[in-house]
C-alpha cells in the first residue's frame, strides 16, 4: 500500500472514531451528572428555580440540607416528589448531594416582595430582628443570624428567599405538613403566629437586600433562645 | 410398607427439603442469624415499619382496594407485640394465616406465599425476631369496610384461595432451580405483585408471575419470564442477579416499590441465592404474543409529536435509539416497563423521574429529572406512546387523561 493511502486510512479511522464517540458519548462520572433529578427543579448549582416553590439549595448549611432530606424520608416534612426522590438514597449519598448544594458560591436574586402597607411591613420587622416576647415568639434572627444568613452546620438563611415560599413554609408548619425531629421549635413558634403574622414576616424577609457576605455564621457563634432536634443532630 | 419404613421415608424428605431450603446459611448453625437473612428474604421490615418508626413495630399502612390495613408491631412486646407468641403459633401465621387465637387473618399478610415457608425456616424468622428490642407500639384497628370488616368472611375466601402447603422440591429439577423455587414462591411472594388480583383481591397464578397492576399503588409489576413474549424476554441469568443485587441491570433499572424491595431485600441475599432465583425465573415458560390493538385510530401527528419531545428531552441519556447508556441510563427498547400493557409505569417515570435505589452495589446512583413542572398531560402521553411504539416496541399508545389520572400519584 502506498504511504498516501496509508495516510487515508488513518484519516479514516479516526473519523469514524469520532462519529462513534458523538453517537455514543460517555456519561460523565460526576455528581452533577448523577443527581440530575435535584437540578432540573433546584436548578445546576442549587440556584433555585424560577417559581416560588423550588428553593435555592446553594450555599445553605449541609447539616440542613441532610436533614430536610431526612425529614422527606421519614415523613416529617410532606411533598410528594421529594418524598419520592429522596426514598431510594442511602444517609451517605444525602450528606455528599448536601455538601454538594452547600459548596456552590452562586450569587443571590433580589426578589421582589408584595406590596402590604406599611404597618404590616413594621410588624415583619420586628418579628424578624426582635420578636414578640409577650407572645413567646423569639426572633428569626435570634438562630436564622444577625444578616439572615444561617448559621453552620444546620441553620438555613433566609435571604434571598421568595415570599411565596417562606409564607408556604411557616403555614405548613402550622399544619404540620413540614415539621422535624422534636423538640420541633419552628413549630412552636409559627403556633403563636398568625396569618397576618406571617404574611408580615414573609413580605419583610423577601422586601431584604442581599448582603454583602451572605455565607452562614461560624457554627456555634450564637446564643440560641431554644434548644432545636434539627440543630446539632 | 411398614409404619417404620413410612417414617424413615418421611424423616429423609423432610431431610432432602430441610438441605434444598437451608442451603446456603445452614451451615453456621446460628439460628437468630439465619432467621435474620429470611426475614431479609421476606422482606418482612418493609411493610411492618413505619415511616420513621423503629424496626418491626409495625404501624405502616397496607392500602388495599377494600380499605387500610395498619402492619402490626412484631417485636417481643408482650402487650403489644408478638412476645407471648409461641414458635408453634407464629409458624400457624405463616402457614396457615392464622392468628395467635386463631382468627383469619387478611391476606395483606401474604400467607398465601408464606404457607410455602418450611417449619425450620419459620422457626428461625421467630427467634429473629424474639431477639429484637421490645418495643412497645399499640396495634391500630383495620380500616376496611363492610362487609369485608367481617373477618369469618375469610373461611369462604380460604376455600377457593387459598392452598395450605410447604413448599415441595421437585426432584426432576436442580437444587438451585428448587432454591429459587422456594425463595420466589415462598418468603419472597413476587406473585403478591407480579401477577393480577382478581376483584376479591386473590393473586391470579395462571400463569404464574405473569405480571399485574398493583391496586391502589398503580404501579405495573411486570411478567416475569425471560422467553419468547414475556416481560423480561431475552434477560440473562448476570440481568436478573445484577438487577436483585444493585437495582440497577443491563436490560432495566428497579424503581417505584421494587426499588424498595432491591434496598430492603434482595441486595442483601447471598450471591448463590440471587443465581437460584434468576434460574427459576429463566425456567418460567414463554407467553402468548401481544397482539397490538388495531382498532385504536393511528395519530401519527401525535406520535411525531412525541418524537419531537424524545429528542429534547430524553435522547441525550437514553439514545437516539432507545438502547440507554451503560450503567448510567437504561434502555428503552424491548423495555419491560415502557411497554407493559398498562402504560403506566412509562407515564409515572416521566412525571417523577427519580434515582435508582442506592445499594452496596451502586451506591451513587444516576437520576431522572422529574417533567411533571416541565411537560403538559399531552406532552406526556405523546412522549410514552412514542417510546411504547418506537424501536422494536410495539404497545398500545395511552391518552391525556392517563396522564392526569397519574399525575397526583408520584409516591408509592
Amino acid at each position: 500500500m502506498r504511504p498516501c493511502s496509508l495516510r487515508w486510512l488513518a484519516l479514516a479511522a479516526i473519523a469514524l472514531s469520532v462519529a462513534v464517540q458523538a453517537d455514543d458519548r460517555p456519561v460523565p462520572d460526576t455528581l452533577k451528572q448523577r443527581i440530575a433529578s435535584c437540578t432540573s427543579c433546584h436548578g445546576e448549582q442549587g440556584e433555585g428555580g424560577d417559581n416560588g416553590f423550588n428553593p435555592r439549595l446553594a450555599g445553605k448549611p449541609a447539616g440542613y440540607l441532610v436533614r430536610q432530606m431526612q425529614d422527606f424520608k421519614l415523613g416529617l416534612r410532606h411533598y410528594p416528589v421529594m418524598e419520592y426522590t429522596v426514598a431510594p438514597l442511602t444517609d451517605d449519598y444525602m450528606r455528599e448531594i448536601a455538601e454538594y448544594f452547600a459548596t456552590q458560591d452562586v450569587p443571590y436574586t433580589q426578589q421582589k416582595s408584595p406590596r402590604l402597607p406599611a404597618s404590616a411591613m413594621t410588624r415583619g420587622e420586628q418579628l424578624v430582628t426582635k420578636g414578640d416576647p409577650a407572645r413567646n415568639i423569639p426572633a428569626c434572627s435570634g438562630c436564622h443570624g444577625p444578616r439572615l444568613t444561617g448559621m453552620q452546620p444546620d441553620i438555613p438563611g433566609l435571604v434571598g428567599l421568595p415570599y411565596d415560599y417562606i409564607s408556604a413554609q411557616l403555614g405548613s408548619w402550622r399544619t404540620q405538613t413540614r415539621s422535624t425531629v422534636a423538640p420541633d421549635c419552628m413549630a412552636t413558634i409559627t403556633s403563636h403566629l398568625s396569618d397576618a403574622d406571617i404574611s408580615a414576616a414573609a413580605a419583610w424577609l423577601s422586601s431584604l437586600p442581599i448582603p454583602d457576605d451572605t455565607h452562614p455564621e461560624p457554627a456555634d457563634s450564637l446564643t440560641m433562645p431554644m434548644h432545636c432536634g434539627s440543630v446539632g443532630g | 410398607m411398614t409404619i417404620m419404613t413410612h417414617r424413615i421415608l418421611r424423616a429423609v424428605a423432610s431431610f432432602a427439603l430441610f438441605a434444598v431450603a437451608g442451603s446456603a446459611l445452614a451451615v453456621d448453625g446460628n439460628q437468630i442469624e439465619r432467621g435474620r437473612y429470611l426475614s431479609l428474604a421476606g422482606d418482612c421490615a418493609s411493610c411492618h415499619t413505619a415511616k420513621g418508626g423503629k424496626p418491626y413495630a409495625g404501624g405502616r399502612t397496607v392500602p388495599t382496594p377494600f380499605g387500610n390495613i395498619p402492619s402490626p408491631n412484631l417485636t417481643p412486646d408482650k402487650s403489644t407485640g408478638i412476645g407471648d407468641w409461641t414458635a408453634d403459633e407464629f409458624y400457624q401465621a405463616m402457614h396457615d394465616g392464622r392468628g395467635k387465637d386463631g382468627q383469619l387473618l387478611y391476606p395483606a399478610f401474604p400467607f398465601t406465599s408464606y404457607t410455602q415457608v418450611t417449619r425450620v425456616d419459620s422457626d428461625a424468622i421467630f427467634a429473629y425476631l424474639q431477639s429484637l428490642p421490645a418495643v412497645h407500639s399499640e396495634n391500630r384497628d383495620n380500616e376496611l369496610r363492610f362487609p369485608y370488616s367481617m373477618r369469618r368472611l375469610m373461611a369462604g375466601w380460604r376455600t377457593f384461595y387459598f392452598t395450605k402447603g410447604e413448599f415441595e422440591a421437585d426432584p426432576k429439577q436442580s437444587t438451585e432451580w428448587n432454591r429459587g423455587a422456594y425463595l420466589v414462591k415462598g418468603l419472597g411472594h413476587c406473585n403478591d405483585c407480579h401477577s393480577t388480583r382478581n376483584s376479591l383481591g386473590a393473586t391470579v397464578d395462571d400463569p404464574r408471575l405473569a405480571g399485574g397492576l398493583i391496586p391502589i399503588q398503580d404501579w405495573y409489576a411486570p411478567d416475569l419470564s425471560t422467553q419468547a413474549h414475556g416481560g423480561l424476554s431475552g434477560w440473562t441469568q448476570r440481568d436478573i442477579v445484577d438487577l436483585l443485587k444493585t437495582g440497577r441491570s443491563a436490560r432495566g433499572t428497579a424503581f417505584g416499590p421494587m426499588a424498595e424491595v432491591v434496598r430492603e431485600s434482595t441486595q442483601h441475599l447471598t450471591d448463590e441465592d440471587l443465581a437460584s432465583i434468576a434460574v427459576y425465573l429463566r425456567s418460567l415458560p414463554a407467553r402468548p404474543e401481544q397482539k397490538k390493538d388495531d382498532s385504536l385510530p393511528s395519530r401519527p401527528m401525535f406520535i411525531a409529536k412525541g418524537q419531537k419531545v424524545y429528542a429534547d428531552r430524553c435522547a441525550t441519556c437514553h439514545g437516539d435509539s432507545g438502547k440507554g447508556k451503560g450503567d448510567a441510563y437504561p434502555p428503552l427498547d424491548g423495555n419491560s416497563s415502557v411497554v407493559e400493557p398498562v402504560g403506566v409505569n412509562a407515564i409515572r417515570v416521566v412525571l417523577s423521574g427519580g434515582f435508582a435505589p442506592a445499594t452496596k452495589g451502586n451506591p451513587r446512583p444516576y437520576s431522572m429529572p422529574p417533567f411533571s413542572q416541565h411537560l403538559s398531560d399531552d406532552e406526556v402521553a405523546a412522549v410514552v406512546s412514542y417510546i411504547r411504539q418506537a424501536w422494536s416496541n410495539a404497545a398500545n399508545p395511552v391518552s391525556a387523561d392517563d396522564v392526569r389520572t397519574y399525575r397526583s400519584t408520584p409516591g408509592g
